[in-house]
């Protein structure tokens, strides 16, 4: 148990260095960081912390500690995806609308520029 | 420049994707049905000369910066339509499967006021025209699907021969589906207690190329389709219009 604990504080520590350094250099954005970063806390806290993960574990009834954090990792991960889902969804809307807008304002222009000068 | 000259002006609307083949014939049969009435064609990034072919034709070209479907190519349509001040808009088919010939039939309906939308049916009055065997089945489900939820019996809910006066033009300008928009935009106006209508209209083979639907596709449409018409149900906001 504590092997697959201390594996899970490594992942943590790299997960939380790794969107840190993405931060820094600018390839995420600190909105869309968030996610990752409280997933990367709450998995350390729980790698670390034995009692929380007991109590968690006696809660739900599974007598094998390490399962519960597997199944928390299960959840992290579909409330981020879902949540990216979410974000996709927009920027596809506004991609949509803003493509919309481009195709309006060109056809325009061109209209303009075929009109006679007066 | 493509604009409106006179109350109750009229744009024939054609979405295109490699439609190279057939815009042309497609926009001199309007040009021969409907005269003068300004012809725009919505041309979805084709890869071949679709664009140049409805030029030359004599249609007016709107380009889309990138690929967006045919919703979101009918509804950048639909958007320079209300901007421009048109007060109806016919929508028809590039691939030629469309005849023409229904326009003034679907603007005299619309004209005559008293609904939002009319829809050119090749079930309405005719014997089911020129459908595959696949199609006709989806039809009939969602036929049997939408009479409890529109409240009336609408025969071709696929078809995408339809004519819409300017509240519909309004309303499709800020809430148009991105996908397989025909059922969809049936309940979007249904929400807002808009009245439509069928009307019989001619249809004929398309003239080249095949479909996007393909049978793999359907299966993907009929679930798109279902989960659209739901979430549009689940959308209704505010008190219907009509008692």
């Amino acid at each position: 148990m504590d092997r697959l604990l201390n594996l899970m504080t490594g992942f943590s520590i790299l997960l939380i260095a790794t969107v840190l350094a993405s931060l820094r250099r600018a390839h995420i954005r600190v909105e869309y960081s968030v996610s990752w970063l409280g997933a990367g806390v709450l998995l350390l806290a729980l790698s670390q912390w034995h009692g929380l993960l007991d109590h968690m574990a006696d809660f739900l009834g599974v007598s094998y500690p390490p399962a519960v954090l597997l199944f928390v990792i299960l959840g992290i991960g579909f409330l981020v995806f879902y949540r990216f889902s979410m974000i996709l969804s927009a920027l596809k809307d506004s991609n949509v609308a803003l493509a919309q807008r481009v195709a309006i304002l060109e056809f325009e222009l061109r209209s303009m520029d075929r009109q006679p000068h007066e | 420049m493509i604009r409106p000259v006179e109350p109750g002006s009229l744009l024939i609307l054609i979405p295109a994707l490699n439609e190279a083949a057939s815009i042309g014939q497609v926009v001199q049969e309007c040009r021969a049905v409907m005269g003068a009435a300004p012809i725009l064609v919505i041309d979805d990034c084709s890869r071949d000369s679709t664009a140049l072919v409805a030029r030359r034709a004599g249609a007016e070209v709107m380009r889309l910066p990138h690929h967006l479907g045919l919703g979101g190519a009918v509804q950048a349509g639909y958007k320079l339509a209300f901007e421009l001040g048109y007060d109806y808009v016919i929508r028809i088919d590039g691939d030629g499967q469309h005849d023409p010939a229904g326009i003034p039939k679907i603007l005299a309906a619309l004209r005559q006021g008293g609904v939002e939308m009319v829809i050119g049916s090749r079930f309405s009055g005719h014997a089911g025209e020129h459908t595959s065997l696949a199609r006709a089945i989806g039809i009939r489900f969602f036929r049997l699907l939408l009479w409890p939820i529109l409240g009336q019996k609408v025969h071709d809910p696929t078809s995408g021969f339809v004519g819409v006066g300017r509240p519909a033009l309004a309303l499709f300008s800020n809430t148009f589906p991105l996908e397989y928009p025909e059922i969809e935009a049936l309940v979007v106006l249904q929400r807002k207690a808009f009245r439509f209508i069928e009307i019989p209209c001619r249809m004929r083979p398309r003239r080249s190329g095949r479909s996007s639907i393909t049978t793999l596709k359907s299966f993907y449409y009929i679930i798109h389709v279902l989960l659209g018409v739901f979430v549009n149900i689940l959308k209704y906001e505010g008190p219907r219009r009509r008692s």
